[in-house]
């Protein structure tokens, strides 16, 4: 089937981005000027481009075919299509190449899991049931890639943060964004990721009331979910009230988005 | 015709010696003058900086030209010739073009990299067009200087991190802050290099200063040297939580910021940032505040360190940067050559219409009876026979001049065309540089 290849071009070429972004690290002279971009930079941007259009061909092809975004597998694939999409926008407004050895790795684990999982179809009636998972499901990714954001800005910044206070003078530091910028990412992604999910969570109540009979089911799924929720919630509102900015805000997103995978990874 | 240059810099000579030939705009035109004025001198340009002083000129004869800028040089001079002599270096054809590239491109001056030297060659250059000392190559070589200084700009980070203590103060506030136009910066004391690195600071877009300094009449004259706020000595630690950059410079023997007003100053910045920066000595900042989170403390040596890694960076594009300046100097070699073969082909396009004049002459004397029609045909024949004859060396000419063995080519033609020698010396084979 052509959506499958289309699948697992993307995928190749999101293994060869995440490579040549990572090779790219260990160049030396390259700092975080407006100029040109390294021969390692220019092949990774190719591979990862041509990755992103196939990975889209694949999730159009997808949308043609059936409810879209209603498997765990379709989830995992349109959350790292998604966060593509969203470096390539930081990328062009900011220019923080570095970004790319952090966010690729992310796009292919999980296009790779989504490729691991089984195919299986849902077992809901695709009329209404099956539009409303597919809204439950795109909302929630949605947040999700949102929270990684904050997790991937929230790593930069500890890394940035602790070369200059060891007064490290590495080239990283000239790649890696400035504290202030890193630390609106955090918010901006807060400011979005938590509404998505919210809604995400009362369409997934709406389709449970369909698929189950019941709002609320006190499932182990619906609880981590809820917990996660309220976890970034905190955040934000420590975030605004009690200064919970800086440091503190970049190693929360990092726990967080390590507390959505595991909810994930236990899920499956 | 050759290239040379004549001059003296900060290595070879000290500020005594180079100050006395630092021309001002007065009299490096009148030294322009005096220069075109010299028959062996057919185009020259005079760089002047604080660093070096520098003729450049295009000389029919390498050598009496030499002697010429020679004692130019020494005529500038009273009673210091011997000094002037050993500092002085010479350079002509292919190691002259590189220097002037590597000048240009900063690659020579005393801090590689400082983008002032750019504008003074396209200065001096400017000047020397507008007093028409300069011509055919000294444009087309002070333009290529410009370019290629430009694209080892653009190609390399020659230029590129702060290499002063006060710029690096700047940079690391840009990595914490990224833009620093809505920042505070807090001023103690009034040291030298305190004060410098405020002025940066203002010039990076800072527009909110505060003042402290224990005389508080000096604190006020600060306040408005700065367009700042005078901010008591003794309401300084609240003050500091208002700042999102201190700049400390005092002559107090102590720590003047201690470790717990710093952890009260982040509670009440409600964890934003703060950046110290501890120019005394001794220092007045305690080194303990490192270690809170957010807080981020910059002394005189940790600000040398940065500036000593910037400077390896830029050691290293340099590097890079003379790969470009030899790939230029090729290049404008070949220009060079190119040049020396037009006389060459114009000089045996001549020759040989003159031999077919005469020869014509001879014939048509010899055979009056001819019709015009007849004598029209017999022209035509031998402006072919020529034509065709010429065609094939005239083309290898022109393609082989730019070559590596092009001297030699033009030589050999020279020779077998019988032509007269206008060029004595031909130029650019760069093997010999004088010094």
């Amino acid at each position: 089937m052509s959506q499958i290849l289309f699948f697992r071009t993307a995928l190749f070429f999101y293994f060869l981005g995440c490579l040549f972004f990572l090779l790219g690290l260990r160049d030396k002279t390259e700092t975080n000027s407006k100029g040109s971009l390294s021969a390692i930079q220019r092949l990774a941007f190719t591979g990862t481009g041509i990755g992103f259009l196939c990975h889209a061909v694949a999730l159009v092809m997808q949308f043609q075919l059936a409810v879209p975004f209603s498997t765990l597998r379709e989830a995992l694939s349109f959350f790292s299509w998604v966060i593509v999409l969203i470096f390539f926008f930081v990328e062009m407004r900011f220019r923080v190449h570095v970004m790319g050895s952090l966010i690729l790795p992310i796009a292919f684990l999980s296009l790779i899991s989504a490729a691991i999982l089984p195919q299986s179809s849902p077992s809901v009636d695709p009329a209404l049931k099956g539009t409303l998972l597919g809204i439950h499901t795109t909302l929630s990714v949605l947040g999700i890639a949102a929270f990684a954001i904050a997790a991937v800005s929230g790593v930069m910044y500890l890394l940035q943060e602790g070369l200059l206070k060891s007064k490290q003078f590495s080239p990283l530091s000239y790649k890696l964004p400035s504290l202030a910028l890193l630390d609106q990412w955090n918010k901006t992604a807060l400011f979005w990721g938590i509404p998505l999910l919210t809604l995400g969570i009362i369409s997934g109540a709406f389709w449970s009331q369909y698929a189950v009979g019941a709002f609320w089911s006190n499932s182990p799924k619906q609880l981590l979910s809820l917990g996660a929720w309220f976890f970034y919630l905190v955040m934000f509102q420590g975030r605004t009230t009690a200064g919970w900015r800086a440091r503190r805000a970049a190693f929360l997103a990092i726990v967080g988005f390590v507390g959505v995978l595991f909810i994930f990874a236990t899920l499956t | 015709m050759n290239i040379i240059v004549a001059g003296l810099n900060h290595r070879t000579a000290p500020v005594e010696l180079r100050e006395q030939f630092a021309f001002s705009e007065a009299t490096t035109e009148k030294a322009l003058y005096q220069l075109r004025e010299n028959p062996l001198i057919e185009e020259a340009l005079i760089l002047s900086t604080c660093n070096r002083v520098e003729i450049y000129a295009v000389v029919k004869d390498t050598e009496l030209g030499c002697g010429a800028l020679k004692q130019f040089f020494l005529g500038q001079t009273n009673n210091q010739e011997v000094a002037v002599s050993t500092a002085l270096y010479l350079y002509e054809s292919n190691a002259c073009l590189k220097h002037l590239f590597r000048v240009a491109s900063s690659l020579d001056s005393m801090m590689i990299g400082e983008p002032q030297i750019l504008g003074q060659i396209k200065d001096a250059f400017d000047l020397a067009m507008l007093h028409k000392s300069t011509s055919l190559i000294l444009n087309k070589v002070f333009k290529k200087a410009i370019s290629v200084a430009k694209r080892v700009r653009t190609e390399t980070k020659i230029a590129e991190n702060a290499v002063s203590i006060s710029f690096a103060a700047v940079a690391l506030a840009k990595k914490i802050f990224g833009d620093l136009r809505k920042k505070t910066v807090m001023l103690i004391g009034a040291g030298e290099m305190a004060e410098l690195a405020a002025r940066h600071f203002i010039s990076s877009g800072v527009q909110s200063i505060l003042v402290a300094n224990r005389n508080y009449d000096r604190t006020v004259e600060l306040a408005l040297e700065y367009h700042g706020t005078p901010v008591s000595f003794e309401d300084f630690p609240v003050e500091m939580a208002k700042s999102d950059i201190v700049l400390c410079s005092t002559g107090a023997p102590h720590y003047l910021v201690s470790r717990d007003a710093v952890s009260k100053v982040i509670a009440a910045r409600q964890n934003r940032p703060i950046f110290f920066i501890d120019i005394s000595v001794p220092r007045n900042i305690d080194p303990a505040i490192n270690e809170l989170d957010n807080v981020f403390l910059y002394d005189i040596d940790d600000l040398k360190l940065s500036v000593e890694a910037n400077i390896r960076t830029r050691e290293n594009e340099a590097l890079k940067a003379e790969e470009i300046v030899a790939e230029e100097v090729l290049q404008i070699i070949c220009w060079f050559r190119s040049l020396d073969a037009v006389p060459l082909i114009v000089a045996l396009k001549e020759r040989s219409e003159l031999i077919r004049q005469e020869e014509m002459k001879r014939v048509f004397d010899k055979l009056s009876a001819l019709s015009e029609k007849e004598r029209e045909v017999i022209d035509g024949l031998t402006v072919s026979i020529v034509n065709k004859l010429l065609h094939g060396p005239l083309t290898l000419l022109k393609k082989e001049a730019e070559g590596k063995n092009g001297n030699l080519l033009l030589e050999a033609a020279q020779k077998m065309f019988l032509l007269e020698e206008k060029n004595q010396t031909l130029p650019f084979d760069g093997k010999k540089e004088s010094v």
